[in-house]
């Protein structure tokens, strides 16, 4: 128990508070107006990868208990349900190649340029941002795997968002619910085009400014229109799953539900659109038309990569 | 000393960035928050503003906050706990942790502040889930660094 001096040595407590209070608030005016700290994020955020590997330790110890416990029958049972499904995948992509290729065609008739393909890199999710209003992850893999801040972030099902920050290693990735987070979008039904934006609900987004003559149905599927320049075209984004049209609004209120599942997937897929370089490693490019997959086994250390190359010609 | 608060604070920090499901976020209590209202409040000549600030300035860099967003709060924390800590710990346990609802509340109210400057949304239901869990939290973090110090023979 120490005793409150009578007469305190230094600048008082008071003033040593309003002191770090103004440090802080320039900090934060710099951080709002200016890029000047975005340079310095960069080197500084390097501090947090040692968190984030740490804080994943226990999960990764449970990945690898499932792993190393699992019985036999159930390998045995998932390689069967495996080898079914990419049975069904592969047969509807040899369909796929005949149909984008004739696409193509149809394109080059109407003398619009071609669809061009994108490559993706697996990336594994290493943290989740602690802040319950912010819709961010982070994934292990950085500006060492040629990721870049603006690139379009996927799943299995859609659409996941985009990438916000990024340091050697790692970087950020911002959810399209977050709601400092829009995108643009068109109906898949009827190429209405519109925009989409998070709320910062995980399983909602909305659409704004939907006047109330405009097509849409309950179970449109919304699809980036790549407007913007920032997404490329044609990935789903949400399934409209509310439609309010209130008489009295000037809008029709419209909810909408993303088809990525962004509160499961661990593994997600950065785009590398066809016109930017690609970075080498682990890289694996296979080319639909062709109708071939690359041989996996010669990238055995980099991370299985899938390129859907739709008959670029 | 300076060893366990640094210590404490690292433990803080991997614990408040342990990946939860989405949902579950919104129950994870306001660690860092909680450990300086504790080191400010019984270790007030060890922890000060400037050790807050720090605190802050490393704690916004790895929850990848804008930098000063939990800062600004947590200095002001650590002044208010400052200035009562001769008559909060007096108090009981329980009167305490209503106390540091009250601080963490006032931590909350800075850094959703500084996120609406930023332009963000703020949901105050989901502080308020924050706020209890760090209340309950805080006699448990009284209790168990008090065992530590006993333990390990430091000044308290």
């Amino acid at each position: 128990m120490i005793i409150k001096p009578l007469f305190s040595k230094g600048p008082s407590y008071f003033s040593r508070l309003v002191l770090f209070v103004l440090i802080t608030f320039i900090l934060l005016a710099v951080g709002r107006y200016t890029d000047y700290l975005s340079h310095a994020r960069y080197y500084l955020n390097n501090i947090a990868v040692p968190f984030y590997w740490i804080g994943n330790v226990p999960n990764q110890l449970g990945i690898w208990f499932d792993d190393t416990f699992t019985s036999r029958q159930t390998l045995e049972e998932d390689n069967a349900r495996l080898r079914r499904q990419v049975l069904l995948q592969e047969a509807r992509l040899q369909k796929m190649a005949a149909i984008s290729n004739e696409a193509n065609r149809l394109r080059g008739l109407m003398g619009s340029s071609q669809l061009l393909d994108d490559n993706v890199v697996v990336a594994e999710l290493l943290g989740i941002s602690p802040d319950p209003k912010v819709h961010k992850v982070i994934i292990n893999k950085g500006s060492q795997h040629g990721a870049y801040i603006g690139q379009a972030v996927l799943d299995a099902y859609g659409l996941v968002g985009q990438i916000v920050a990024v340091t050697l290693y790692t970087s950020e990735v911002l959810f399209i619910t977050d709601d400092a987070h829009a995108i643009p979008v068109q109906l898949i039904r009827n190429n209405v085009r519109t925009v989409i934006e998070g709320i910062g609900d995980l399983y909602r987004l909305r659409l704004r400014y939907v006047p109330s003559s405009m097509d849409i149905e309950k179970g449109d599927l919304l699809v980036s229109s790549g407007l913007g320049g920032r997404f490329p075209a044609g990935y789903p984004v949400a399934t409209v799953s509310e439609i309010d049209r209130d008489p009295g609004e000037s809008f029709v209120r419209v909810i909408a539900t993303p088809t990525a599942q962004l509160n499961r997937s661990r593994h997600v897929l950065l785009v590398f659109p066809a016109d930017r370089v690609q970075p080498e490693e682990g890289v694996v490019t296979s080319s639909l038309v062709e109708s071939h997959m690359t041989d996996n086994s010669e990238h055995s250390g980099g991370e299985p990569v899938i390129t859907t190359s739709a008959g670029s010609e | 000393m300076r060893w366990l608060i640094i210590a404490s604070f690292i433990l803080a920090l991997l614990l408040s960035i342990l990946p939860l499901p989405f949902d579950a976020r919104a129950w994870r209590p306001e660690f860092i928050a909680l450990l300086v209202i504790y080191w400010a409040t019984y270790s007030p000549e060890y922890f000060g503003v400037f050790s807050a600030w720090v605190c802050g300035m490393i704690t916004d860099i790895i929850l990848l906050n804008a930098l000063g967003q939990s800062t600004l709060g947590l200095i002001v924390v650590a002044y208010i706990a400052h200035l009562s800590y001769q008559r909060m710990r007096s108090y009981a346990l329980w009167k305490q942790a209503m106390w540091a609802l009250i601080l963490v509340g006032i931590y909350q109210l800075f850094s959703n502040w500084v996120m609406g400057l930023m332009g963000r949304n703020i949901d105050t239901i989901v502080s308020l889930g924050t706020a209890a869990a760090t209340a309950i939290l805080f006699p448990f973090i009284v209790v168990v660094l008090r065992k530590i110090r006993i333990r390990f023979r430091l000044p308290s």
